[in-house]
């Protein structure tokens, strides 16, 4: 009997190895051991063991895009942070219909391409987008504001794009804290600020750590929207490996990049971890 | 004189177009023990989470120490609530939960500490302050609860079905604890339940609601012996209700004759001739063959021994006749005829409400 469970068990867990195992682990091994391996001038890779593609990363050129793309992931993920904890405490407090309707209203967005949405932010955005020409129209102001092509650009997509992903995480952990625990704390002397730092920050925090991630990580990696919103005058670390891989055919320098975001946003989570961090709800609706 | 801790005027609330609360008037004394009692939805949480300013009166006013407090958020009130599944925050320990209150109220380091052990102390809780809410038991988190209720020096504790997610033992246990934890401290306990027996051996006093109006304040006996109306009688203990018009009445006696042309002789001084009344007779007052007594007919249908009590089922016309006999009946058996009696001052008499 035991046996036969056993193998309806790896039966139905198929799938998901076949998959893990063709789409995840193998593409990240080959990934892994072509950062090893010397690029020749002609695209090709020379199969050597060699740190060289990492050194290279050290360059002040490198450094500074890898800054740079840390700080808009960061203020991305801040920024997410600041809208999305008021509306989930503000939809948590709905009726229960009220709050399916919310939270499917953020993912539909979903269901349109991310690049044609990005276009339609140019409409919004641009010198003569619909946001400038009532502010000049209003004369609220003289001057179109540069709200694209810089990094305000940049930011707005980003977050844009990568809010749902901060949003239903943390409504997940939110809407497990009881009622009573909020009425509670109120009863017990504590202003409506006072709950949230101590009752309502503490229990939503691995949704918040688990949020960040999913916000933090495509941060560093969505070239499109700095391309849209960018204007090519900025670069990304996802801009970084997509030209080294498609445009200077430097594979293993673009696998090097890669490896060496895996590795730091690994870090992040062990840190974390040790740190007694729980991250038992990722993102589960 | 007793003092008015808690004072409720012209008191309604409403739920849309739904009346939960309809008028009451009520004034709570200091150090009493007092009890709302109701069927659920009858609004006893309502009045209870008005007074801890978690909702708000539709209109009417709310009093705490003579201090108009209806507009006053939670945090304004010197009042504490004791929730039903507790609410213990789930991440502090038992130490920080308790340490809550007086936290908020910025109470310096040292201070919290000591007040926190004598709190422990007194829910009998040394030795727990590193502990998990989880790893505790039902009921050694509601002592954490009432402890981080009454280390705020509350004016009321405010108890809502506090003992009600506990098994049938433990709740006994915890019922005459709070009682002496109440009787100690000195401290207005607001308790609210729908157990009729955790009302009668707590309280100082009871308020009986119904369908959110007040049928009855009164201490334990009051209201148990001096049920003002059918539905209290009901409510509190088991009746037997026998229901029938006032035939004649003398200086001692009033004659109710019941459908069956059966006379019951009673006390009262309120009702007038031919007025429709209900005599009401607890069980443990209904007597079985007492002889020279027999003041109606029946046959035994069930008997039921249950340790303390023997419950014998008496059909008497087309009602079940309930009585209690203490200890275990060897008198009586299933199918026995017997006559039914009670000492006459036992029958209440309350008047018969329409359509019963």
């Amino acid at each position: 009997m035991a046996s036969k469970k056993r193998i309806i068990k790896v039966v139905f867990l198929l799938p998901v190895i076949v998959y893990s195992i063709f789409l995840i682990f193998l593409p990240l091994l080959y990934i892994f051991t072509i950062s090893f391996y010397k690029s020749d001038s002609y695209g090709g890779m020379i199969h050597t063991i060699t740190f060289e593609n990492y050194w290279e990363l050290f360059d002040a050129v490198y450094v500074k895009i890898f800054l740079q793309s840390f700080i808009i992931a960061i203020i991305t993920t801040i920024i997410c942070v600041l809208i999305a904890y008021p509306f989930v405490l503000a939809v948590s407090h709905k009726k229960k219909q009220t709050q399916q309707v919310l939270m499917t209203m953020v993912m539909v967005p979903f269901l349109t391409n991310s690049l044609i949405r990005m276009y339609g932010w140019i409409v919004l955005l641009r010198k003569s987008g619909i946001i400038n020409s009532l502010l000049t129209g209003l004369s609220i102001i003289d001057e179109p504001l540069p709200l694209m092509y810089n990094n305000l650009g940049i930011v707005i997509g980003m977050v844009y794009t990568l809010l749902p992903f901060m949003i239903l995480p943390l409504y997940s952990s939110v809407s497990t804290i009881e009622n009573s625990l909020l009425e509670a704390s109120s009863d017990l002397g504590a202003n409506k600020i006072k709950t949230f730092f101590h009752i309502i920050l503490p229990q939503t925090f691995p949704g918040l750590f688990n949020g960040a991630l999913m916000v933090f990580t495509p941060a560093l990696g969505y070239f499109f929207i700095v391309d849209i919103l960018g204007g090519g005058k900025i670069m990304i670390l996802g801009n970084l490996i997509k030209n080294q891989f498609l445009t200077a055919r430097n594979w293993p320098l673009g696998a090097a990049i890669s490896v060496t975001i895996l590795l730091i946003i690994t870090i992040v989570i062990l840190v974390y971890r040790k740190l007694g961090g729980k991250m038992d709800d990722l993102g589960g609706v | 004189m007793k003092k008015v801790i808690v004072k409720l005027e012209n008191f309604s609330k409403k739920f849309g177009e739904k009346e939960i609360i309809k008028d009451i008037n009520l004034e709570i004394y200091e150090g009493e023990f007092l009890t709302f009692l109701g069927s659920s939805g009858c609004g006893k949480t309502t009045i209870l989470r008005s007074i801890s300013g978690l909702d708000t009166p539709s209109s009417g006013k709310v009093y705490i120490d003579g201090e108009d407090v209806t507009n006053f958020e939670p945090p304004q009130r010197q009042v504490n609530t004791i929730f039903q599944n507790y609410a213990l925050f789930p991440l502090m320990t038992v130490e920080k939960n308790i340490a809550f209150g007086l936290k908020m109220k910025k109470v310096p380091k040292e201070e919290i500490q000591k007040r926190v052990t004598k709190m422990l102390d007194l829910v009998h809780l040394n030795g727990y302050e590193k502990r998990k809410p989880k790893e505790l038991s039902g009921g050694e988190q509601q002592r954490v609860s009432i402890a981080r209720g009454l280390i705020n020096n509350p004016k009321v504790l405010l108890l809502d079905e506090p003992l009600s997610a506990l098994d049938l033992k433990l709740r006994k246990k915890m019922q005459l604890e709070l009682k002496q934890l109440q009787r100690k401290l000195g401290i207005t306990f607001i308790y609210v339940t729908h157990d009729q027996e955790e009302a009668l051996s707590m309280s100082d006093r009871i308020v009986v609601l119904k369908d959110g109006r007040i049928e009855q304040i009164g201490t334990p006996v009051e209201v148990y012996e001096n049920p003002k109306s059918l539905y209290v009688a009901d409510f509190l203990g088991e009746a037997n209700v026998f229901k029938g018009k006032i035939t004649d009445r003398n200086n001692k006696y009033t004659l109710v004759t019941m459908q069956d042309g059966s006379v019951l002789k009673c006390y009262e001084k309120q009702f007038n001739l031919e007025d429709m009344v209900s005599l009401v007779v607890r069980p443990e007052n209904i007597k079985i063959n007492v002889k020279n007594k027999a003041f109606l007919r029946g046959k035994i249908v069930e008997q039921v021994y249950d340790g303390a009590f023997t419950k014998i089922h008496i059909k008497y016309e087309k009602q079940i006749v309930k009585s209690m006999i203490s200890g275990n009946d060897k008198l009586h058996q299933v199918g026995d005829e017997v006559t039914i009696s009670w000492d006459i001052e036992d029958a209440i008499v309350l008047r018969s409400e329409d359509g019963e």
